[in-house]
């Protein structure tokens, strides 16, 4: 599902954090929303996700303005700068949240959510962590667990805030590769916020740089041999 | 890691961890033990035909019955206190985290007295109730009012700084993983919170069974009708019957320990949801 932010505008107080920034991120594309610390990033997230209004300018999901809808009927993943775990819930349970509060009719049944949650950590390599607590895990573990747990609703677009930004180095580099491999297999839109320009250069298929709440496209071609550009990016240039 | 021990002479330390001893001795354990020395001065059987009389047990379910709607309310309250004040900012918000400690500034008798005011025959809303035949002062609602009030900080104390600390950001990875409010609150909220209120409820619950002051003001003291056990014990003293007075002192005495053993199990607890 494609992501458009229209002429944006947000102010906190007398302070305008952003301003008239507009974005697209393409079906399956993924693009890093760099930026120095302060430039808006997480505003800009919080936006699409739905957790903070504009002041100004729409949200846009597959073409559909989306600005006034609920933050959890926008089908959003969100992996939090600081991971927002839930500190009293186990890992499995952590992960199997947004599945557990679905509506009763659209609840899986238990079996389906062990099925779904082992699957999950599997995918983030940490299936033999799932009765431990956020506290007991590293944390680039406690990064994995939250992006587990924000793809166990099949979220139509995810949203990273600085995921790697408190790893130190070399956890951060094989976890940037390793997201790399995860979104060219299962190509879900996304949009990494990141202060790290070799960090976005690297991971995404596009660059979008934030300055003092103002935005500019820039289109660097990913640098990498390791894969090509997913298909339905190349859909989206098309348009 | 250990921080360098300090290295005063053996003998001054040994004086003041003496000192210490005898101040808690003095203060604390001596007095707690007379209490159980006189209540038992004429045997177990003199005890519990003190605490079995109809005036004692009645104002021992008076007291049950105060503390079991006092403290619901209380952990309502302030549940909500928390919830509203330590996760959001809204204009005169530190107004209301001021005017929470009130009932602790006030002297109990004052608050006392303002319930009588409040809902005295003579007044507005006390006369309107009246009418409908509602007694409140020197009857159980003024008693229980009063409680209520003593009584509110001990819970919200605990709990707003605590959610303050732990932010909304749970909260907000919940919503956004489709969870309504109340599944929230219910999954999220509460559970960090979980040890931090049983504190807070224990303080608050100790505090209501005891509380003698702003009760003492709106009861009116009569005997099998509106008297708790505090003030049970005090009409007791007044008589000279001593024996009785402090064999429903020592229950409110248990009550008190009961309270500190909690409390010490709890706050070991508490001190881990602190982020
Ligand atoms: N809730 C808020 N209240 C006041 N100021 C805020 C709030 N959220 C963000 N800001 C301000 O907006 C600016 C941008 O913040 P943010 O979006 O967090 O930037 P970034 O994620 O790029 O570091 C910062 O100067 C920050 O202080
Ligand atoms: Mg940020």
């Amino acid at each position: 599902m494609s992501i458009e932010v229209r002429s944006v505008s947000k102010s906190f107080g007398s302070f305008l954090a952003l301003d008239d920034v507009s974005l697209q991120v393409g079906d399956g594309e993924f693009v890093a929303l760099l930026g120095p610390s302060g430039s808006g990033k997480t505003s800009l997230l919080r936006i699409i996700a739905g957790l903070e209004e504009p002041d100004r300018g729409t949200v846009h999901f597959h073409g559909e303005d989306a600005t006034r809808r609920d933050a959890r009927e926008r089908r959003v993943g969100f992996v939090f700068q600081h991971y927002a775990l839930f500190r009293r819930m186990s890992v499995f349970e952590n992960v199997a949240f947004g599945l557990r509060v679905k509506p009763r009719a659209e609840r899986p049944p238990e079996t389906d959510v062990k099925r779904r949650v082992t699957e999950l950590l599997k995918l983030v390599q940490l299936d033999w962590l799932g009765d431990r607590l956020p506290s007991e895990l590293s944390g680039g573990q406690r990064q994995r667990v939250a992006l587990a747990r924000a793809l166990a609703v099949e979220p139509k677009v995810l949203l990273l805030d600085e995921p790697f930004g408190s790893l130190d180095a070399r956890v951060r580099q094989e976890l940037r590769r390793w997201l790399r491999r995860l979104h060219d297999e299962i190509h879900l839109t996304s949009l990494f916020v990141t202060h790290d320009q070799e960090e976005a250069l690297e991971v995404a298929d596009r660059v979008v740089l934030l300055d003092r709440g103002r935005s500019s496209r820039t289109a660097p071609p990913r640098s990498s041999s390791r894969s090509p550009p997913p298909r339905s990016s190349s859909t989206f240039s098309a348009r | 890691m250990s921080a360098p021990r300090p290295r005063e002479p053996l003998a001054v330390r040994l004086l003041l961890i003496g000192l210490a001893f005898a101040a808690i001795a003095l203060f604390l354990v001596i007095p707690l033990a007379a209490v159980f020395v006189e209540a038992f001065r004429h045997g177990a059987g003199a005890w519990l035909a003190a605490v079995s009389e109809p005036d004692a047990r009645h104002a021992l379910k008076l007291t049950l019955l105060v503390a079991a709607i006092a403290v619901p309310v209380n952990a309502a309250f302030g549940l909500a206190a928390g919830w509203a004040l330590g996760k959001f900012r809204f204009p005169g918000r530190n107004l209301v985290l001021t005017l929470i400690d009130l009932p602790f500034a006030v002297s109990p008798i004052v608050a006392g007295l303002v319930f009588v005011l409040a809902f005295g025959r003579s007044s507005l809303l006390g006369g309107w109730l009246a009418g409908h035949g509602i007694e409140v002062v020197f009857a159980v609602p003024g008693i229980v009012l009063a409680t209520v009030f003593v009584t509110f900080p001990f819970v919200a104390r605990e709990l707003v700084p605590l959610m303050q600390s732990q932010g909304t950001d749970e909260e907000e990875a919940a919503r956004v993983l489709g969870a309504g409010f109340f599944t929230t609150f219910l999954r999220v909220t509460l559970p960090n919170v979980k040890w931090a209120l049983l504190y807070g409820i224990v303080l608050c619950t100790a505090r209501a069974v005891g509380e003698f002051g702003a009760v003492s003001v709106v009861s009116g003291h009569i005997r099998g009708a509106t008297n708790t056990l505090p003030l049970h014990v005090e009409a007791l003293y007044n008589e000279y019957a001593f024996q009785g007075a402090f064999a429903a002192a020592s229950l409110l005495t248990l009550v008190a320990l009961a309270a500190m053993l909690a409390k010490a199990f709890l706050s070991r607890h508490a001190g881990e949801e602190a982020p």
